[in-house]
Formats: C-alpha cells, sequence, structure tokens
C-alpha cells in the first residue's frame, strides 16, 4: 500500500524478525536436549545423542510423559463426544435457554487458570476426595470443553442443512441421516476440536498443579524441576513432542492442499 | 424396509393447508388439486409461500392445519423419509462426501432396494452423466449438477417429485435447455412434476397447469394459455406478462359488454370475460394485443380507441418493439409491436393513436393494490 | 483453532428450520451438566471457602464454614501490591502484544491472502511455539537472560549494563516472558477477523482520496474492532491469573509476584485456604465484569 520503496519492505522484515524472535526458545530448548550436562541443563558442555536415546533414564520424565498422555486421551475423547453434542445443539436446535447457555460456555474461556484451578481444588477439598489421575481427568474435560464447542460449531455453521434435508427426502431415517451424513462433514472439525483438546490437555499446568495431588504430568515435572535445573530429557520430551505436532500441522495443510488441488482439476 | 410405491396414477390433493410462523402466516387456507401425471408449476413472488407449500409436501415441514392426501390418503402426519415423495433442492445439495454414482444410489439403497448400483447407472445415463459417476459433486459444473440431483430423485419412482426452484443458478442458456430435458423426462417418465419457480416464463413454458401463488394463497389456477389470456385478479395480470391497467366506474353493462368510464373516456370489454361488472372494476390488455395507428382510426364499437399521444420510448428487444405512449389526460400505455423486419415507422415524438379489440380487454375482480375503492 | 472462531465476526445465525424438543435437550444436558458440576459448583466452593474461618482445632489446613468476610480485608490489605501489579503487569503485557502482534495478523491476513502457501506457513509458524511446553518456553528465556548468558554479558561489554546488572527477577523480564507467550492469543484472534476483511472496502478507500495511513485509520482499524477487543480479553485475562513466569524459579524475582504466585502460595504450600479463595474470587469478579461490559455491547450469540 505504501508508495516508499522502502516501506514497502518494512512489514515483511517486521514479520520476518518477530518469527524469528518467536522461534528462539524453540531453537533454545532443541539445541539444549542435546547439551551433554551433569545434573542441571544450564551451561553447554558437549554435544550428545545420549539424551535422546536414553531419555527414560532420566527418573520422572518417561512417567511423567506417559501421564500426560493418558490424562489427555481420556480427557480429550470425554470432552469431544460431550462438545459435539452441545455444538450440533446450539446450530440446529432451538430453545430457550440459548443465552445462559452461551455464557455458560464461554464463562471458562474467560476465567483465569488459577481460579479454575483453586475452585476445583477447593471444592474436591470439600467432597474430601484424593487429589488424584482422576480428579485431573475431571479437570481436563472441564477446561477443554468450551473450546471443543467453539471449534466444532463454526463446523457445524458450514454445514448446509439441505444436505440433511436431502437425505430425510432420500428415505433415511434421522438416525441414519446422522450417521451417513452429519457426521461424516462435520468429522475434519471434530478432528480439528480432539486435536486441539489434546494439546490444551497436554501442556496444561496450572489447573494441574491445583488438583494433581503426587500425579506428575510433564508440565509439573518441568515446573518442579525448574528449582534446580531442568533435565536435558525434559528438553528431548518437549522437542519430540514439538516435532510430532508440527509434523501433523503440516501433513494436514499437505493433505487439504493436495485434495483441494484434486477437486479443482476435472 | 421397501415402502411400497404405488407410484404413479395417485393425485396429490392440499385441503385447507395452513402455516404459521412465529410472526407470520406463510401459507393461508390453501387448496390445490394435482392430477397424476401432470407437469404442474406454483409460480409466485419471493416470500409468497410456495417454497414452504413444497416443503410441507415433502415433509421437511408439518402444516399447521389441513390435509395432504396422496391417493386419498392423509400423509401430513407421516416423516419425509416414509413418503414416496422426492425433491430436487434448490442449490442440489448433492453430498460432497460420496461420489456422484452413492448419491444417486443413496435413496433407493435406505429403501433396501436390490441392486442399487445398476439402477443408480441408468439413472445417470437417463441425463447423460454415466461417464462421471465416479466424480465428486464439487468438481461438476452447476449444470451437471442440477442433472445429477434430477437423478437421484428420479432413480426412487416417487409419485411426486418436487422441484424447488431448480434452474435459478443456471445462464440463461442452460436454463432454457434443461426445461426442455426436464419437460422431455416427465413426459418420458410419466411421474407427477411439482415444479415451483418465480419465473413466470419457465412456469408457463414448461408446465401442463399453472397456480400462481401470493401472500399465502392461490389467486388463480389453470392452463397457461388460460391464465395469460384471461387473469381473474390484478396480482395474476401483473405477473404474468405484463397489462395496460385502467380502472373505472362501471357506466353500462349488459349480457354482451361492460364498460367502465376512464378519465373520461370510455373502455369496454365482453362481460363473458369480466370477473365483477358492478361498482369500482379493473380493466387490463396485453400491450401485444394493441395497435398503434398515425391516423385517428374510424370508430367502432367492437374497437377501444384511445389518443392522441405522445412516444415517449421505444425499446428493441430483438423480437419486438417496444413502445410507450403517453396519452394525455389518460396516462402511459405500453404497446408491443411484433419486429416484422422493417425499421419503426414511427419515431419518438411522434402522435399516434392507440387501439384494441374489445374481446383482448378482461375485467379483474379485485383492483391492483394501492388503488382506492372510490375515485 | 478455537481462537480464530473467537475473533471471527460471522454470526452463527439459526440455520434451517430450527427443530425444538427433546433431542436438543439431550445433546446439551450432558456437557451443561458436566460445566455445572465442576466449573459453576467450583466457583461457589471458592466463594464458600474464602469465608471461611480458621478451625477452632487450630490444626493448620483445616476450616470451618463461616462468614468471615475479614478474610477478604486481609487479602486485599496483605497482597494489594501484588494485586495492583497483576493488573499492570497485564495490562502493559496486554498493550505491547496488541502492537506487535497486529503488524503480523495484518500481514498474514491480508498482505499473504493470494499466497496460500505463504499464509499456511506463518499460521503454523505464529502457533508454533504452543507446540513446546510453556514451561519450556519459559525456561529457555531464563537460561538466555541468565546472570552469565551471552546476552547479559554482551549488554555489559557494551557498557549498557553495569556490573551488578540483571534481567531475571526484573518486571521487565516478567513482561516479557508474558509478551511472548501471549502473543499467539493476541494475534490469533485479530487475524482471524482481518482475514474477513473485505478488500474492496479499502480500495473504496482509496477511491475516495484517504491516503493509505487515513485508510487504515479510518476504514481498517475500526473493522478490526472486535478481533482486537477478543485478542484483548484473550490475552489480559490469562495473564492476570498466570504464576509461572512471575514464579522465582522461571522469570520473577522476590518484587515480581502477581496474584497467581499468592493463590499459589496460599492454597499449595500455606494452606491457607481462605485467603486463597478470597484473592480467587475477587479477581474472577473483576473478570466478569470486563467481560459483562464486552458482553453487553455484543450479545452473547457472538461469544462462542
Amino acid at each position: 500500500m505504501s508508495k516508499l520503496s522502502l516501506g514497502k519492505y518494512l512489514l515483511p522484515t517486521y514479520v520476518f524478525l518477530t518469527f524469528l524472535f518467536l522461534m528462539v526458545p524453540i531453537g533454545y530448548t532443541f539445541v539444549f536436549s542435546f547439551n551433554d550436562s551433569l545434573k542441571s541443563n544450564i551451561i553447554w558442555r558437549g554435544f550428545t545423542f545420549d539424551n535422546w536415546l536414553n531419555v527414560c533414564d532420566q527418573a520422572g520424565v518417561c512417567g511423567a510423559f506417559g501421564n500426560s498422555l493418558l490424562v489427555a486421551i481420556t480427557a480429550t475423547t470425554v470432552s469431544t463426544v460431550l462438545g459435539t453434542m452441545i455444538a450440533i445443539a446450539l446450530v440446529r436446535y432451538r430453545f430457550k435457554f440459548r443465552s445462559s447457555t452461551n455464557l455458560l460456555l464461554f464463562l471458562p474461556l474467560a476465567t483465569p487458570e488459577v481460579v479454575m484451578g483453586a475452585g476445583l481444588a477447593a471444592q474436591f477439598l470439600d467432597l474430601g476426595w484424593t487429589k488424584g489421575l482422576t480428579t485431573v481427568i475431571i479437570a481436563h474435560v472441564m477446561f477443554t470443553l468450551s473450546f471443543v464447542v467453539v471449534t466444532v460449531k463454526a463446523r457445524v455453521a458450514t454445514l448446509d442443512p439441505a444436505l440433511e434435508e436431502a437425505g430425510r427426502d432420500l428415505y433415511a431415517s434421522p438416525m441414519q441421516v446422522f450417521w451417513k451424513i452429519t457426521f461424516p462433514l462435520l468429522l475434519p472439525g471434530v478432528l480439528s476440536a480432539a486435536m486441539l483438546a489434546f494439546a490444551l490437555s497436554f501442556d496444561d499446568f496450572i489447573i494441574t498443579q491445583f488438583n494433581s495431588g503426587s500425579v506428575d504430568t510433564f508440565p509439573k515435572f518441568v515446573y518442579t524441576a525448574a528449582a534446580r535445573g531442568i533435565p536435558p530429557e525434559a528438553n528431548v520430551v518437549g522437542s519430540f513432542v514439538f516435532i510430532v505436532a508440527i509434523a501433523i500441522v503440516i501433513a494436514v495443510q499437505v493433505r487439504s492442499a493436495r485434495k483441494k488441488r484434486k477437486l479443482l482439476s476435472k | 424396509m421397501a415402502t411400497e410405491f404405488i407410484a404413479r396414477g395417485q393425485d396429490l390433493e392440499l385441503k385447507g393447508i395452513r402455516k404459521e410462523f412465529p410472526g407470520f402466516v406463510a401459507v393461508d387456507n390453501l387448496d390445490l388439486k394435482i392430477p397424476a401425471g401432470e407437469f404442474f408449476a406454483l409460480l409466485g413472488p419471493s416470500g409468497c409461500g410456495k417454497t414452504t407449500t413444497l416443503r410441507m409436501i415433502a415433509g421437511l415441514e408439518s402444516p399447521s392445519k389441513g390435509e395432504i392426501l396422496l391417493g386419498g390418503k392423509d400423509i401430513a402426519g407421516t416423516k419425509p423419509h416414509e413418503r414416496p415423495v422426492n425433491t430436487v433442492f434448490q442449490n442440489y445439495a448433492l453430498f460432497p462426501h460420496m461420489s456422484v454414482l452413492e448419491n444417486v444410489a443413496f435413496g433407493i439403497r435406505q429403501r433396501k432396494v436390490a441392486d442399487p448400483l445398476p439402477r443408480a447407472e441408468k439413472a445417470l445415463a437417463m441425463v447423460e452423466l454415466e461417464h462421471l459417476a465416479q466424480r465428486r459433486p464439487q468438481q461438476l459444473s452447476g449444470g451437471q449438477q442440477q442433472r445429477v440431483a434430477l437423478a437421484r430423485a428420479l432413480v426412487n419412482r416417487p409419485s411426486l417429485l418436487l422441484l424447488d426452484e431448480p434452474l435459478g443458478a443456471l445462464d440463461l442458456k442452460l436454463r432454457r435447455q434443461m426445461q426442455i430435458e426436464l419437460k422431455a423426462i416427465q413426459m418420458e417418465v410419466g411421474l407427477t412434476f411439482l415444479h415451483v419457480t418465480h419465473d413466470q416464463e419457465e412456469a408457463m413454458d414448461m408446465a401442463d397447469t399453472v397456480a400462481v401463488m401470493n401472500q399465502g394463497h392461490i389467486e388463480q389456477l389453470g392452463a397457461p394459455e388460460v391464465l395469460y389470456d384471461r387473469p381473474k385478479t390484478a396480482f395474476v395480470a401483473k405477473f404474468l406478462g405484463q397489462s395496460n391497467m385502467f380502472i373505472g366506474k362501471v357506466m353500462e353493462t349488459n349480457s354482451e359488454t361492460t364498460s367502465i368510464e376512464y378519465k373520461g373516456r370510455k373502455i369496454t370489454g365482453l362481460t363473458k370475460r369480466s370477473e365483477k361488472v358492478t361498482g369500482v372494476i379493473a380493466i387490463g390488455v396485453r400491450p401485444e394485443k394493441t395497435y398503434f395507428h398515425e391516423t385517428e382510426p374510424t370508430a367502432d364499437p367492437g374497437l377501444n380507441i384511445l389518443g392522441p399521444g405522445e412516444i415517449t420510448d421505444i425499446r428493441f428487444t430483438g423480437v419486438s418493439n417496444q413502445y410507450q405512449i403517453d396519452i394525455p389526460g389518460i396516462g402511459v400505455m405500453t404497446v408491443f409491436a411484433q419486429n416484422v423486419g422493417r425499421s419503426p415507422v414511427v419515431e419518438l415524438g411522434a402522435q399516434v393513436y392507440v387501439s384494441w379489440k374489445i374481446e383482448h380487454s378482461f375485467g379483474l375482480s379485485d383492483l391492483p393494490s394501492g388503488v382506492e375503492e372510490d375515485q | 483453532m478455537a481462537f480464530v472462531a473467537f475473533g471471527s465476526q460471522a454470526p452463527t445465525k439459526q440455520q434451517g428450520p430450527a427443530r425444538t424438543g427433546w433431542v436438543a435437550l439431550f445433546l446439551l444436558l450432558p456437557g451443561l451438566f458436566y460445566l455445572a458440576l465442576f466449573f459453576i459448583t467450583p466457583l461457589v466452593s471458592l466463594i464458600i471457602t474464602s469465608l471461611k474461618q480458621p478451625s477452632e482445632t487450630g490444626a493448620i489446613g483445616n476450616y470451618d464454614y463461616g462468614l468471615e468476610f475479614g478474610n477478604y480485608v486481609y487479602a486485599i490489605t496483605q497482597y494489594a501490591p501484588q494485586i495492583f501489579r497483576s493488573f499492570s503487569f497485564a495490562l502493559l503485557a496486554t498493550v505491547i502484544a496488541l502492537a506487535i502482534s497486529y503488524p503480523i495478523a495484518y500481514f498474514i491476513a491480508v498482505k499473504s491472502r493470494n499466497r496460500p502457501l505463504l499464509k499456511g506457513i506463518l499460521l503454523t509458524l505464529v502457533i508454533a511455539p504452543f507446540f513446546i511446553s510453556f514451561l519450556l518456553r519459559t525456561f529457555a528465556w531464563k537460561q538466555i537472560f541468565s546472570n552469565d548468558s551471552m546476552v547479559v554479558n554482551l549488554l555489559k561489554d557494551i557498557g549498557i549494563f553495569g556490573a551488578d546488572s540483571y534481567i531475571i527477577g526484573t518486571s521487565f523480564a516478567v513482561v516479557f516472558g508474558l509478551v511472548y507467550n501471549f502473543i499467539p492469543f493476541m494475534t490469533l484472534p485479530i487475524y482471524a477477523n482481518l482475514d474477513r476483511l473485505d478488500l474492496s472496502l479499502v480500495e473504496a478507500g482509496s477511491d475516495l482520496y484517504a491516503s493509505p495511513s487515513k485508510t487504515f485509520r479510518k476504514i481498517t482499524l475500526p473493522l478490526s474492532l472486535p478481533g482486537i477487543i477478543s485478542g484483548t480479553l484473550l490475552t489480559f485475562i490469562p495473564i492476570s491469573g498466570d504464576y509461572v513466569v512471575a514464579s522465582r524459579d522461571f522469570l520473577g524475582g522476590p518484587d515480581t509476584a502477581m496474584i497467581g504466585n499468592v493463590v499459589e502460595a496460599n492454597f499449595l504450600r500455606i494452606q491457607d485456604y481462605p485467603t486463597a479463595s478470597a484473592i480467587s474470587v475477587m479477581l474472577m469478579a473483576t473478570i466478569v465484569v470486563l467481560v459483562s461490559a464486552y458482553v453487553r455491547r455484543s450479545g452473547t450469540d457472538d461469544l462462542l
């Protein structure tokens, strides 16, 4: 837009530098996962693959990682099912207490994690429930639910209701319409919501810290270790997750680009 | 569960149908009878209730009151997937996650009919798209999608095929072509087609019977030529084609003719072509039935003559020339003259007289909206 | 992603013939009931706990039900600096994040609109930091800014820093960390909003003699306001409750404690549940006031 030849490059340069800045901690974490450190991974001592190859040697890392996975998978499943149901209801049905429902679903998104975490912890305290895996999973379902609803809702909104009407017109009962038409078309949105919920659950720290008792998830492990120095194996896990996540995102984008190209070619 | 299809030979009848939505009434006391095997058009402007009516027949809406009888049986309470009625949707509603063939086969699969795929292939062949069977709908052009939607509905041999403005998204040439094809297919398979549209030319061209809908009720129903030649209400007169309209108090009427007084002139029509013969009525005439003359024509009881007036606009539309003639004290009249090869014999500004035969007038049962009773 | 849906202003209108009836209830109730049980009730628990009084047995961590409003007075007086600091940090970090993120969002949504490949890459890069654990990223900055890191040494060599200067533990470090971590939260809603910007409006502006900067100020900026507001809420709220960045094990120091740190300390270490709850309730109340102002403006339909 700007007429100055200099101005034309100003924005791209800024964006480039900012992205570089955003990548710094990622690079740092990745590099230091190869650090041949003793106890704390603070000073660079030398390059080694040992951390990657023997990642579970470091006490607690793999256990915490495993717990995080378990919690994330369970919470994601429950949250995705409940959230998808709500999203469908919100878009396709008319009901009286719509405003309150929207508000109720929105509040967890606007509540600071420390408040939700402390609240749940206070409630578990009052109920006398011991904090552990169950309480963590309960907490994770709670805060990921709204994210699922938002994501799936966006997808449901793009679904032409005429498609379902056509299904009914063509002799499919309501159940059949749902399974043969609605659900396959919603699936990308549902998967997207599930991935989001998984990512949020896996990386969650604050709510987890308040509600997990002695159970360690990966973020909790890192936090506790931060005082004396985070072991390089934690970097390994972190980097590994990063690579997998980026790979999935790229794969999804490549796949949809390829699909688009195939559709456009007659 | 294979739904029994007694199929063709079933009349559709709507009795006293009413549909209310919160805040307004979409369809009010609708009565309609569609004989089996007919190509029936439901014509009207947007918001007149025609789509709502179609949806009620399909089962996608339920009427607030009234009966929907198919072959004498009331189907108003049955679900859409239990009715032997199929719809071609306005935007085709082809399932994007299935191939064209699977789309067409969907209904017959649901009804557990034997050999769904071969039947689907035959249906696709009928619309000449068998070579696109494995494509996805998104890869097809609008016209092709429309034909797939048609095949998908037809393959089920429904008692009644509903078409919801199916040609709206196509360009003119394609639309004309599809109109011919649709009509040919209907005659070939002998099914009853109910075609909903706002395009009056389309309706008149394709349908055996046209029902004109306005604000939730049917204004007039009949063969296209009858509706066109003898509109009974002002709405029908204005919606189908164009009209010159004259509103005046009836000054004399007998068994042969009825005349009104219009701004000091006398306008006459045949009594048997007038819906109302007392009070203030509207008499109209189609522009193509009028002629203009450069010299005043001789008075004749069989002619209405108005003029002189000035030609204020000439429009060339290929087939005809359309003239606007401003007659002082009367108003502006429209005259269509067929383009038979000579250039217009008159030019802008010329003074001409307008005449038409009284048997071409039609008298309406009501007045155009916005016109007061007493003038 | 969810954040995309936040800033998008496409109102989800009622589609097709909306059906009523028990199916809607069947779909809604399980999830809503779950939220009522595990979101609403905890908030109620917080309020109740905040009013508890020390138990008669005097044992640490044991409290009795009561109406001890004095807990709030204690919380405010005791922790006023942290409360004030939290909101100041949050405000500052939000503003800085906005300044940094808006051009990025603009670049992706407007300038790269015709290059889907570039757009896809940039969006991926924006959310990439999410894929490394929040804690690891913050810890990385701690290392990068630590007392004998290259950065600090360089600054000392140039002369900007004195021999005793340090970064970790300062307000700067905390705000820096907060800004870094929440840039994507600010960028994505603005991006989602700008992505829907009808460029012909901008062209119309030029056509009507507005200079590029004027067009931006009078057309683009106002139209992107909903995205900005979404992003601001999505950034300010989590930041105000964060305690990881300000924690002494990460980028914080003795003078940088935020509300979250106070709650963490009181709840998990000191076991002073009433105080911790009182502070949480006050934090929540502030957020509710902010959000209500927003909801009153735009209604509840666009919330999700």
